[in-house]
């Protein structure tokens, strides 16, 4: 999705997000940038279409308004040069990443990048992925395209030296890569996507514990050591209010959708 | 000898205002308080001795002609009355309802040292309805000075120095980071104490002024104060962003579920209307047994939405009934509403179930220690006194502390490293030229009054500023 948000889109980076309300009684979503563009004042993200908001959201057509854009919010990826980087993406994560992979391009790196999914139909991105980076490799969790899941990447270090990583997908993901990079000594930065309301540090519900410290993914981050992070107490807090995220989507789909005809329960 | 004019009898007794049961009041969001009907205004407006020396006014922290307006009420001139309040006061509907006049205006009317003092609140309150029922007016506006200010935040002192410097002739953008614009008046202060049409109306009134409001705007990101400065050609900046950060207690197992901020429990409540929920599409979830910590105005603010909710709520707090930071009423109002309330007592543990949730917590019983040199008294634990509670909901109202965000983006802003406000000198400048702050921002978290009161001084030094500035 493409809004134009001339302020947010002047200012952005990669690595930050924004705040999205889509009307008066929405809920305020955040969404990691995947592009900008500051001449035509326009800002992009995407997102799977999951819950209640994700849904009504992908029913928003050209020309839609939202009721407000908030950003760029958090801090923006640390990008310079490293060397050798090594970029994994997984799921819809995978878009933001490329934004990560062209930039650390740009600033002199080799980029060596992975992109992983559920199964081969649900591979985005693909071609924009292997443009963009030196080397490519692809992986799926079921092993219906590429590899079977992330396991190969343990060869793949033993043979080559990496100077950093950047992960960006669902919270197992980064979990298990942080783990095969750790024994490697390879710095390893996560981008975390935990439940936020405000996205600017006032209520604390994003937080996250890293290094034993508390930490408020939406001031402090959103980029973490991965080798840090405590990902399962983050697991259990992104599933605090499943019960009523479901509840809220039902409702949505049996009183009609959002009536445009693609959500129809 | 000349006979004595026999002197009217003075009624002791204030005009009481009507609330809602607090049976019924319990179970829903509406306003508690439902105000002074116009008898009733009368009957309290004629209580006033209208002193020629009034004490009253040296309470406000905005100096709202106190006497004047009531005399206004009296004669039933509610526009000229109304009018007078706002030459002071740009939010009087909100203060009516939320200032703590007890411990300001009222505790100083001289009715109040032979019986209780004159509900100037009420009468506020009053005249600020009657306003809203009858159509707003706009005060005049000094010719345009040229000059463009930037104010950050639009909560009570970001608003009352926008309010007052576009009144002066100055061109004022005000920059709001939540899509919403009041504040703490949003975003903290619950429906039922505050209703959110009221505050509307209020932000709706300065932006009538002319105030150029632009919402979803959090300065330190979207801009920060130096490009404000150079390239956006503001001549002055004035900082009221708040006190928005929440403070955490430490404890173990505070990242399990069912534990919130404050700050996030009444976001997910007011601004957001989780009260309405799936209406509104941002969830809250609450169990039976709800624990709020804390003492202060924002603890009772959760307690009592708490309960509306449909929990029973038991509050901790570490020190006894007589150190509540919360006002008086609020205290009654919740009691009365049903909060049980475990005085002496602080948490040190909390314990989830296997699916992460929170299901109980261990606390420790503390005692009071003599008063410190301002008067305050501390706690101490009392060793081998820990107890268990069992809790579904637990709610931390420990305090609010300002966003570090500007202090990180603006080079040369002196800030407390304590405490993270930002430094003023008694007019509200900060070590920056043409740069002011006021409000929690500057004070750490305190009243709506006193950030208005801040807001005054600041806008008038910025006045001055603005005027001497080539």
């Amino acid at each position: 999705m493409e809004v134009e948000a001339p302020d947010v889109a002047a200012k952005s980076q990669a690595g930050q997000f924004v705040i999205v309300v889509p009307k008066e009684t929405g809920e305020r979503v955040p969404l990691t940038i995947c592009g900008y563009d500051a001449k035509k004042g326009t800002v992009s993200f995407a997102f799977h279409e999951v819950g209640k908001t994700t849904k009504e959201l992908g029913c928003f057509g050209e020309g839609s308004e939202l009721l407000n854009v908030t950003g760029p919010l958090g801090n923006p990826s640390e990008i310079k040069k490293f060397g050798k980087v090594l970029c994994v993406g997984g799921s819809i994560m995978i878009a933001p990443l490329l934004l990560q992979v062209k930039a650390m391009k740009a600033a002199g790196n080799q980029v060596t990048t992975v992109i992983g999914a559920r199964t081969k139909d649900a591979m985005i991105m693909e071609k924009e992925a292997n443009a963009l980076s030196d080397k490519l490799y692809v992986a799926t969790d079921d092993g219906s395209y590429g590899n079977k899941g992330l396991d190969f990447l343990k060869d793949l270090l033993k043979k080559e030296k990496f100077d950093h990583c950047v992960v960006m997908g669902p919270v197992v993901m980064m979990k298990e890569v942080s783990a095969i990079t750790k024994p490697f000594n390879i710095p390893t930065v996560v981008t975390l996507t935990p439940i936020m309301i405000d996205g600017m540090g006032m209520c604390g519900v994003c937080r996250v514990t890293v290094g034993g410290k508390m930490m408020f993914a939406c001031v402090d981050g959103p980029e973490f050591d991965g080798h840090q992070t405590d990902f399962d107490g983050l697991i259990q807090r992104q599933r605090q209010m499943l019960p009523e995220e479901r509840l809220s989507s039902l409702v949505w789909e049996t009183s009609g959708g959002c009536k445009c005809g693609r959500n129809k329960a | 000898m000349a006979e004595t004019k026999p002197k009217p009898k003075l009624n002791k007794k204030a005009v009481e205002m009507r609330k809602q049961e607090p049976k019924v009041r319990a179970k829903n969001f509406s306003e508690v308080a439902l105000g002074y009907n116009e008898a009733e205004a009368l009957e309290e407006a004629n209580r006033c001795l209208q002193c020629p020396k009034p004490q009253c006014i040296s309470g406000c922290p905005v100096e709202v002609p106190i006497p004047a307006f009531i005399k206004c009420v009296r004669e039933k001139k509610y526009a000229e009355g109304i009018a007078t309040i706002k030459s002071k006061n740009a939010l009087p509907a909100v203060c009516g309802r939320v200032c703590p006049q007890e411990s300001q205006c009222q505790a100083k009317c001289i009715v109040g040292k032979m019986g209780e003092p004159i509900s100037v609140g009420r009468l506020e309150r009053f005249l600020a309805d009657w306003e809203c029922g009858n159509g707003f007016q706009l005060p005049a506006k000094a010719p345009s000075t040229g000059k463009k200010v930037a104010v950050i935040g639009a909560g009570p002192a970001g608003l009352t120095v926008a309010a007052d410097l576009i009144q002066r002739g100055h061109e004022v953008t005000e920059f709001e980071a939540l899509h919403i614009g009041g504040g703490v008046l949003s975003y903290g202060i619950p429906e039922f104490r505050l209703p959110k049409k009221i505050v509307q109306n209020e932000v709706n009134y300065v932006q009538k002024l002319g105030v150029d409001l632009r919402l979803g705007n959090l300065i330190g990101r979207t801009h920060t104060i130096p490009e404000l400065m150079k390239e956006g050609g503001y001549d002055a900046v004035f900082i009221g962003s708040g006190a928005g950060l929440p403070q955490f207690t430490g404890c173990a197992g505070e990242n399990l579920g069912g534990i919130y901020s404050a700050n996030e429990f009444l976001i997910r409540v007011n601004l957001m209307k989780g009260f309405l929920f799936p209406d509104y599409d941002t969830p809250i979830r609450i169990g039976k047994h709800v624990v709020v910590i804390g003492g202060g105005n924002v603890a009772m603010d959760c307690a009592r939405c708490s309960m509306r909710l449909g929990a029973d709520v038991c509050l901790v707090y570490r020190r006894s009934r007589d150190e509540l930071p919360a006002r008086h009423e609020e205290i009654e109002n919740a009691e009365e509403e049903g909060l049980v309330c475990k005085f002496l007592a602080a948490p040190l543990e909390f314990y989830g179930d296997e699916r992460g949730w929170v299901k109980g917590m261990k606390c420790i019983c503390m005692e009071l220690t003599e008063p410190d040199a301002k008067g305050r008294r501390g706690v101490k634990i009392i060793p081998g006194s820990e107890f268990t509670m069992e809790v579904d909901t637990v709610i931390i109202a420990i305090g609010q502390t300002p966003n570090p965000i500007i202090q990180r983006t603006t080079e040369g802003l002196q800030s407390d490293p304590r405490h993270g406000t930002i430094c003023v000198n008694d007019v509200g400048k900060t070590s920056l030229d043409g740069v002011y702050a006021g409000g929690d921002v500057a004070t750490g978290a305190a009243t709506v009054i006193s950030a208005m009161g801040a807001g005054k001084r600041a806008a008038k030094a910025m006045h001055e500023y603005l005027t001497n500035k080539k």
